[in-house]
């Protein structure tokens, strides 16, 4: 119970303190609207091509926006002394870990998956392929959160973390890009997207259970 | 019961302390010496778990406490350099979420009567990020009224702080021993207790610990 309420109260604290600096939200948020929205620009208007590239486009903008926002994730209570604190609670870390995380994906993550089907009509995607967009997105990027915690907890107290994290990660990361994006694709081809979705939620179970872990050990390391 | 025996901790490449042994008993204070660099915050994160000793062990009441992990900082408290609280919320937030965490989660009301009692009315519901250095310190050092752990873990806990928060300080450190608890603490103050035990450790560039 104790450790639930733990879990809690950090999703909590991290949705104000997200409330009340809403820059990490914003700056993520637009980065995702405007790299997504530069592509017709450049390319332009196209249909067949756009309809073609655009799970890929937006599932690496996704993908780049989530390691924008990931540096903040640690840095800010490794400063404050909060992450000592954190280690020290008679809670297992690994707990709080998956509180921050997801807090992290409720504040920067979820306004992304939501606004990406209106983003996808400029790429003049079916109803039914925003759809799939749209659940691909939801399973993908609390795993890509998931996955990106652990580069971020390696990289604390370092200088140019920002860098370093995305190098760490964004390997890591490319399973998921591929069925993401591969399901939108396998929609829009007619083939049925339920196998890349089946794989989208399985690679977020696996993520779920093994990254908090990495992460808290990661944690402890930095911490020293 | 702390017992630590033959602790031995590097920084980089040089050796701070080794073969460092002693054992804290309940209602004593330990209270730690030692020039800038020698080792005195080290050793206390050490004892934490916060940093891995390159040799021997820390055992609390027997048992290795990175063996009991979470049972053992259930039974500690530890203020360090960092104030550990967040700029962006409030005394009162600050300090209700560190109890949360800590498994003893309190009301706002008693939040407030505790800030109060630190020095702080009329400035509890004002973001840390507003505050004084010393004011910042006294939400931190808030948590001690409230902690019900055994062990104190004190890291230059008066820094920042005026004669009359010193003073109070040094009084619920008194009243903690008194009690029968444990507390660890590096200061450049004197401490002087009413009943307990002061010992003192000097660490220095060659320490061999004796106590």
């Amino acid at each position: 119970m104790a450790m639930f309420d733990a879990f809690r109260a950090i999703v909590l604290r991290d949705l104000v303190l997200a409330m009340r600096r809403k820059t990490d939200v914003f700056s993520t948020l637009f980065f995702f609207v405007i790299v997504v929205s530069l592509f017709p620009l450049g390319i332009g208007p196209e249909m067949n091509t756009l309809r073609l590239i655009a799970p890929g486009v937006v599932w690496v903008a996704a993908l780049l926006a989530s390691m924008l926002a990931l540096e903040r994730l640690f840095a800010t209570d490794h400063e404050d002394g909060t992450l000592e604190q954190m280690i020290l609670a008679p809670q297992p870390l690994f707990v709080l870990v998956l509180g921050k995380v997801a807090a992290h994906w409720l504040a920067t993550g979820l306004p992304l998956v939501a606004m990406a089907p209106l983003l996808g009509l400029q790429y003049d995607l079916s109803v039914p392929a925003l759809e799939i967009l749209l659940y691909s997105l939801l399973l993908g990027t609390p795993a890509l959160s998931l996955i990106g915690a652990i580069g971020a907890a390696l990289t604390i107290g370092l200088r140019g973390g920002g860098v370093l994290i995305s190098l760490l990660v964004l390997p890591l990361c490319i399973p998921i890009l591929i069925f993401g994006a591969g399901a939108v694709e396998a929609n829009v081809s007619g083939l049925g997207e339920q196998g890349h979705l089946f794989m989208l939620a399985a690679l977020l179970v696996l993520a779920l259970l093994l990254a908090p872990l990495a992460t808290a050990a990661a944690l402890r390391v930095s911490a020293e | 019961m702390l017992d630590v025996v033959e602790l031995e901790c590097v920084r980089g490449d040089r050796r701070l302390f080794t073969g460092l042994s002693f054992t804290l008993q309940l209602g004593e204070l330990l209270h730690l010496h030692g020039h800038n660099g020698s080792g005195k915050t080290t050793l206390m994160r050490t004892i934490c778990g916060l940093i891995r000793p390159s040799g021997g062990e820390v055992l609390w009441n027997g048992e290795s406490c990175r063996k009991l992990g979470e049972e053992f900082t259930a039974e500690l408290t530890y203020i360090g350099h960092r104030n550990g609280i967040k700029e962006d919320l409030n005394g009162i937030e600050n300090l209700r979420l560190h109890c949360r965490l800590a498994g003893a989660p309190i009301t706002r009301e008693h939040a407030w009567e505790v800030l109060e009692r630190v020095g702080l009315r009329g400035h509890e519901d004002l973001p840390a990020r507003v505050l004084s250095q010393g004011q910042k310190r006294r939400v931190t050092l808030a948590r001690l009224l409230l902690s019900e752990a055994p062990l104190w873990i004190l890291d230059e806990p008066f820094t920042a702080l005026d004669m009359a928060a010193v003073e109070f300080l040094q009084s619920i450190i008194a009243q903690h021993v008194e009690r029968g608890g444990m507390v660890i603490l590096t200061t450049h103050q004197q401490v002087s207790l009413t009943r307990g035990q002061v010992r003192q450790l000097r660490l220095g560039w060659k320490a061999d610990g004796n106590v």
